[in-house]
């Protein structure tokens, strides 16, 4: 018995040493990032590395934004990101409704088509589209960032929520409607209202998904001053190749509000993955 | 009472059509009429000045008979989609063991190996290229301060598609996320039952844990392939296909021919040849299915 005791404390004990040791390793590299940004560059190349960076160079930050337009590629990627986020929110609960609380013969075929899109790689589509935006002037504008969003075309967001509101009871609608109430409503009062929790994971996938998006700017956008943070970041790499702790500041820029962002949703980011994985 | 039902069924189609209308008009727009103008557009010469040209079946006898850099973007895709692929699930599986243990602070660890797989691309991209210097990286110190080996990485052909699976194993935490979500659905009387028979962890995990992950494990090796083949920003940012276009990819020559060469009908023939290798490998994963993914019953 004692010595079953001692075997289970010694597994217990391999078990925390393993996952600790595996969360630092994950860790270094962001940590890496942050606390380069803060340094002199007389400190980067120093092995083993310093921790706590001294003298901490808060003026790295400072010294960026004169190249770095953060706060204006901040509010381009921040206006891209909501109108994508409000498209898919409409658009993508609009079909799901359609294909799990409405008892219609196409809701199968819908749901097949809205399955099969997922495997077709964006370069399959992405040069038709292109010339299609270009024959409607619109390169160099964000209307090829956003437009799409508002037609259900990102379906892994339908999926999701069509696996949300099956779970909802269909009684539920049914009792609504003997009731006199129109399609509309129950989606808009009942469904909806339940469905705030996978509404939510939806707009954080997509809030993320466009935030770091990077093939879609870099071909659509031809003016700088349009930039998103991310082709921002990758423009501003390429003309100062050296300054590794400027380079590391100007990352770290970018990554802190989606940092922010996952520090106070991480739940919802995660019961979001696993409602698409459990019953796919 | 045959007429109200008609009646009710006529309402609920054009209702559902309704609510669907937004993915109906969608898939045409952006799905429909792409997919089939790039097909159409593959078999052209076409480069956005003028009219496009049929030139017949020239792009795709030319990206296999004369075009090196094709072949070698192929392999370089194949290459890094064989050793990201088995080792993210892998190294997914093993956290997700481990996690699923009774520890405390899970779910803090938990957010902590998600974590890298939020970063915004760009930035992780510039950070790795870092954190793999060959000379100052951080891994190449620590490797030479324990006297072993320290690999050029991105300076050396040989190692520039390591170097990028190992910055992507780091950022594949959504495995491991799916990975757990599977095993807590494993009931606990399961494992009571064959501890009672002597069995030790290791049997637990391969009669019990790995089975009943399997549907899991389809998942994630069915989105990981499609993934893996589409691999583009970390390709464009860190290494931009140095050297010795060792780290050319698929996409980024597509991206090159299509947006730098302007010869976007050579650039949709390259797009399909992507969509059927792409389309016969889910395709086949999802077939072999039958055959080792275990759906469990709930009588029986």
């Amino acid at each position: 018995m004692r010595n079953k005791k001692i075997s289970y404390m010694i597994r217990h004990g391999i078990v925390y040493l393993v996952v600790i040791l595996g969360a630092i390793t994950f860790l270094i590299p962001l940590a890496w990032m942050f606390v380069t940004s803060l340094k002199i560059p007389a400190q980067i190349h120093v092995y083993p590395p310093e921790w706590i960076p001294n003298p901490i160079a808060w003026e790295n930050y400072l010294q960026i934004l004169t190249f770095f337009p953060f706060f204006r590629y901040l509010l381009n990627t921040l206006y891209i990101t909501s109108l994508n986020v409000i498209g898919v929110l409409v658009s993508c609960s609009l079909v799901a409704y359609g294909i799990t609380h409405i008892q219609w013969p196409g809701r199968n075929v819908i749901f097949t088509l809205v399955i099969s899109v997922l495997i077709v790689p964006y370069a399959v589509t992405l040069i038709p589209l292109y010339l299609m935006y270009h024959r409607l002037g619109w390169i160099g504008s964000y209307k090829p960032l956003w437009v799409a969003s508002f037609f259900g075309v990102w379906t892994f967001h339908t999926f999701l929520l069509r696996q949300f509101f099956l779970a909802i009871p269909q009684e539920l609608s049914n009792a609504a409607k003997i009731d006199g109430c129109s399609e509309f409503r129950i989606y808009w009062n009942i469904v909806l209202p339940l469905a705030r929790p996978a509404l939510f994971a939806v707009a954080l996938f997509e809030f993320l998904w466009t935030w770091n998006d990077f093939l879609m700017p870099l071909v659509y956008l031809t003016n700088q001053k349009m930039y998103t943070l991310s082709l921002g970041l990758a423009f501003f790499q390429g003309t100062h190749d050296t300054a590794v702790n400027l380079l590391m500041a100007a990352s770290s820029l970018v990554t802190i509000p989606v940092l922010i962002l996952f520090f106070f949703a991480q739940r919802s980011f995660i019961e979001g993955i696993t409602l698409t994985g459990l019953k796919g | 009472m045959n007429f109200k039902i008609s009646k009710l069924r006529m309402a609920n189609t054009r209702n559902g059509l309704l609510f669907v209308s937004p993915f109906l008009i969608g898939f045409g727009i952006f799905y429909l009429y792409p997919f089939i103008a790039s097909f159409y557009y593959s078999f052209t010469s076409y480069s956005l000045v003028g009219e496009s040209q049929w030139i017949g079946v020239l792009n795709y006898k030319e990206l296999f008979i004369e075009d090196d850099l094709f072949t070698t973007s192929l392999y370089n895709t194949l290459y890094y989609a064989t050793l990201f692929v088995p080792l993210s699930l892998v190294v997914g599986l093993m956290i997700a063991l481990l996690l699923n243990t009774n520890i405390k602070g899970k779910s803090g660890l938990r957010a902590i190996y998600f974590l890298p797989s939020i970063i915004p691309l760009a930035a992780s991209g510039i950070l790795w290229v870092w954190i793999l210097n060959s000379r100052y990286g951080i891994i190449n110190e620590t490797l030479r301060a324990l006297r072993l080996p320290a690999p050029r990485w991105f300076s050396d052909p040989n190692w520039s598609k390591p170097g990028y699976v190992i910055m992507s194993v780091w950022a594949s935490g959504q495995t491991m996320i799916i990975l757990l979500a599977g095993l807590t659905g494993v009931p606990r009387q399961l494992y009571e039952v064959a501890e009672l028979d002597g069995a030790n962890w290791l049997h637990k995990i391969v009669y019990i844990t790995l089975p009943l992950l399997t549907p899991a494990i389809l998942f994630i090796l069915i989105i990981s392939v499609i993934g893996s083949f589409q691999m583009f920003t970390q390709a464009y940012i860190m290494t931009d296909g140095a050297p010795a276009n060792s780290t050319l990819f698929y996409n980024l020559y597509l991206y090159r021919v299509s947006f730098r060469y302007f010869k976007m009908g050579y650039g949709c023939a390259m797009a399909w040849i992507l969509f059927v290798i792409v389309f016969t490998l889910a395709w086949s994963l999802f077939k072999s299915s039958a055959r080792w993914v275990y759906y469990g019953r709930e009588e029986g």
